[in-house]
């Protein structure tokens, strides 16, 4: 049986139009629609795959976060994991979250652990890293591909892209993967399996006493877009001259 | 034969779900899982060819499995029999987007759920609910439903379709027609007369010697829906395809109840995704320098709309939970089926004339919600018949003869 942690975060939408409350430091959340971050939902996918193919898993989604991401773990489990863990904490800091769940893990004994390449919202890339010192388990970022040929081995095969090429590696179990394009595909919960999902546990356990190593001080829109300039295919010379005259070329 | 259309990029647009009164407060978690699943599969496996399906009048039967393993036949009938087990508000809200994209396919999946499956799982036997309800629930079966015939349209109990009792089997006789998905469906769940001249339904499958169902050529409306004729010359039907749970015209018009509170949801679907493109249009388009979501005229049209849309919300969320306890009447969901497809062609005829001519190209949706809306505004009970439902039930007098 292999063990499965597919950590989840919870983010707003992609077509959100993003705005900050009063001072800057928070998200106006507001009419915000929320969804699983997408690359976290690739390893959501990829763990799916496993039962798929035949092999014996036992799939666990974890969010670190408050009430409101519970619609998001159950819709983790209409796409098919077995259960989920909250916990009940909000998830500033990456170091906060990845020792919450490195926390959670203790004595689990989970063979993969799945998170996505970065989230959406925040893009730090940091939390798998970190997660993977916590437990001091192997660590591949960013994959695109991965494979367990034999569970009894205890070791996966794993593809990531390099710059121009692609890396090939064979990772000893437990590992973090953090996950990228081209791992899985996206799943649509269908309408027995959300049925399936009331049925299914979604615990809620206290964080652990943790510092948060970093505060947001504020977040600023990045700059309105200027005036662009179009030129036609056939103009390219007008390009250069209008660049040249900016003193750009 | 079906060729792979390409897929247009205007009108796999994004739907902006119009929610003026926070209604969605009023659903679960649940519920709205429900509908973002149902959107997402939606907008990647029909709204980007529906436009091509619809003027090639070709309907997608390639996706019937797809579609059953999503879920969408039957999604309020239990678990046991391979559904989903959902309440009813459940059921509208998949109806609802199931229409925002087309009411051709909502009219497939109406039929197989409320139509087939549900009179199946209402007035069969255990046997033939476990014969058939898991297969078409999986779209492994598409079924059909016979109750207009050519003479008779709004007054069904006149039927002449008929059988007789021939010891181990019975012979069925008569014609059905405007049968939505009767060209390609496997079974059909016919009303006939018994020998007592009662009505009830009775299960024809395709292969039965006599059984044929030609399909009716030339519709503006429902292009993407195949609508035929059940013929039946001297079919011969075994004995255990009689549903036996009930006899009479309220057997037919128990599935109907049914089908109209998700027409009731439909529509509305289809009038807010007419609402959605009309408003982003009058947004972007610029006339006499401004957008002409800024003149008076044009805010008239989509403020009305809006409002109509707001008041279709509330009145179905109310009989869906009325619905969930039991306690709906046949007419208050003529009432609610009545108002929400009348309001929607409205909607749908205003929606058009802010694109201007572009609004009746197949660039947008709105023609053809508009030209669907004409079949939806019929069947199920004419948009006169319902108000006749109505009338009999406050009046107490009946003004249908
Ligand atoms: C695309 C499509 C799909 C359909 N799918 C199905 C299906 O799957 N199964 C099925 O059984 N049927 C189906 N129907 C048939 C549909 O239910 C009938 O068309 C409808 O009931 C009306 O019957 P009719 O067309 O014979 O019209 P008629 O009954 O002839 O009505 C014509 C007009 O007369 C009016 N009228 C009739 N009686 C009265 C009265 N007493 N007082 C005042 N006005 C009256 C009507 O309102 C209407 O305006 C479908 C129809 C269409 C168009």
């Amino acid at each position: 049986m292999l063990k499965i942690l597919v950590c989840i975060s919870h983010v707003p939408d992609t077509t959100t139009k993003i705005q900050f409350e009063g001072d800057g430091s928070k998200l106006n959340k507001t009419g915000v629609t929320f969804i699983i971050n997408p690359y976290c939902e690739y390893g959501l996918s990829r763990a799916i795959g496993f039962q798929e193919e035949g092999k014996k898993v036992a799939i666990t989604a974890l969010c670190v976060g408050g009430p409101e991401v519970e619609p998001t773990l159950r819709r983790a489990l209409a796409i098919g994991a077995d259960d989920a863990v909250r916990i009940n904490a909000d998830a500033t800091d990456a170091g906060f979250v990845a020792k919450q769940i490195a926390n959670y893990c203790n004595g689990k004994e989970f063979d993969v652990i799945f998170t996505g390449k970065e989230s959406i919202d925040f893009n730090g890339s940091l939390v798998p890293g970190m997660l993977a010192e916590y437990l001091e388990s192997s660590f591949v970022s960013y994959a695109t591909h991965m494979d367990i040929a034999d569970p009894e081995s205890m070791t996966a095969q794993v593809k990531r892209e390099v710059d121009g090429g692609e890396e090939v590696m064979e990772v000893p179990l437990p590992a973090v993967i953090s996950c990228q394009k081209g791992i899985a595909e996206w799943r649509i919960p269908n309408m027995r399996g959300i049925m399936g999902a009331r049925k299914k546990p979604l615990s809620v356990v206290s964080p652990n006493e943790s510092l948060e190593l970093v505060a947001t001080v504020q977040f600023s829109y990045p700059p309105a877009k200027g005036n662009c300039q179009y030129f036609q295919p056939e103009d390219v010379s007008k390009l250069v001259d209008s660049l040249t005259n900016k003193g750009l070329v | 034969m079906l060729v792979e259309p390409q897929k247009s990029a205007k009108v796999a647009h994004a739907y902006e779900a119009p929610d003026y009164y926070q209604l969605d407060g009023l659903l679960t978690e649940e519920h709205l899982l429900i509908r973002s699943s149902v959107r997402s599969w939606l907008n990647e496996h029909i709204a980007p060819y529906i436009n091509d399906w619809a003027q090639n009048n070709q309907c997608p039967t390639h996706l019937v499995k797809e579609m059953g393993e999503l879920g969408l036949f039957g999604p309020s009938l239990p678990e046991e029999y391979g559904c989903p087990g959902f309440d009813e508000i459940a059921y509208g809200v998949i109806m609802q987007e199931i229409e925002r994209v087309d009411s051709g396919i909502r009219s497939m999946c109406s039929v197989q759920g409320s139509l087939v499956m549900y009179p199946i799982y209402k007035y069969g036997s255990e046997e033939q609910k476990r014969r058939f309800l898991p297969l078409l629930a999986k779209g492994e079966l598409m079924g059909c439903f016979g109750l207009t015939e050519p003479d008779h349209g709004s007054n069904p109990g006149g039927m002449t379709t008929h059988f007789s009792d021939e010891g181990d089997h019975y012979l069925l006789n008569g014609a059905k027609t405007w049968i939505s998905n009767s060209p390609f469906a496997d079974i059909a769940v016919v009303w006939a007369k018994n020998p007592d001249g009662k009505i009830q339904g009775i299960i024809v499958e395709r292969g039965m010697p006599g059984f044929s169902t030609p399909e009716i050529h030339n519709k503006w409306s429902l292009r993407a829906s195949t609508t035929g004729e059940l013929v039946f010359e001297d079919v011969k039907v075994p004995k255990e395809n009689l549903l036996p749970g009930v006899t009479g015209l309220r057997g037919p018009l128990g599935c109907l109840d049914k089908a109209r509170y998700g027409i009731a949801w439909g529509a509305m679907g289809a009038a807010m995704d007419c609402y959605s493109t009309a408003l982003r249009y009058a947004s972007e388009r610029m006339q006499f320098d401004k957008p002409i979501a800024g003149f008076q005229l044009q805010q008239k049209k989509l403020a009305e709309m809006l409002t109509e849309i707001t008041k279709m919300q509330i009145f179905t969320w109310r009989l869906g939970t009325l619905m969930n306890e039991g306690k709906a009447t046949t007419a208050q969901i003529s009432m609610a089926k009545r108002n929400n497809v009348d309001s929607a062609i409205h909607i749908a005829r205003e929606a058009r004339q802010i694109l201007g001519g572009m609004g009746i190209t197949g660039d947008y949706p709105i023609m053809r919600h508009m030209m669907n809306l004409e079949s939806v505004i019929t069947y199920e009970g004419t948009h006169d018949i319902h108000l006749l439902i109505t009338g009999m039930d406050i009046t107490g007098i009946s003004a249908f003869r």
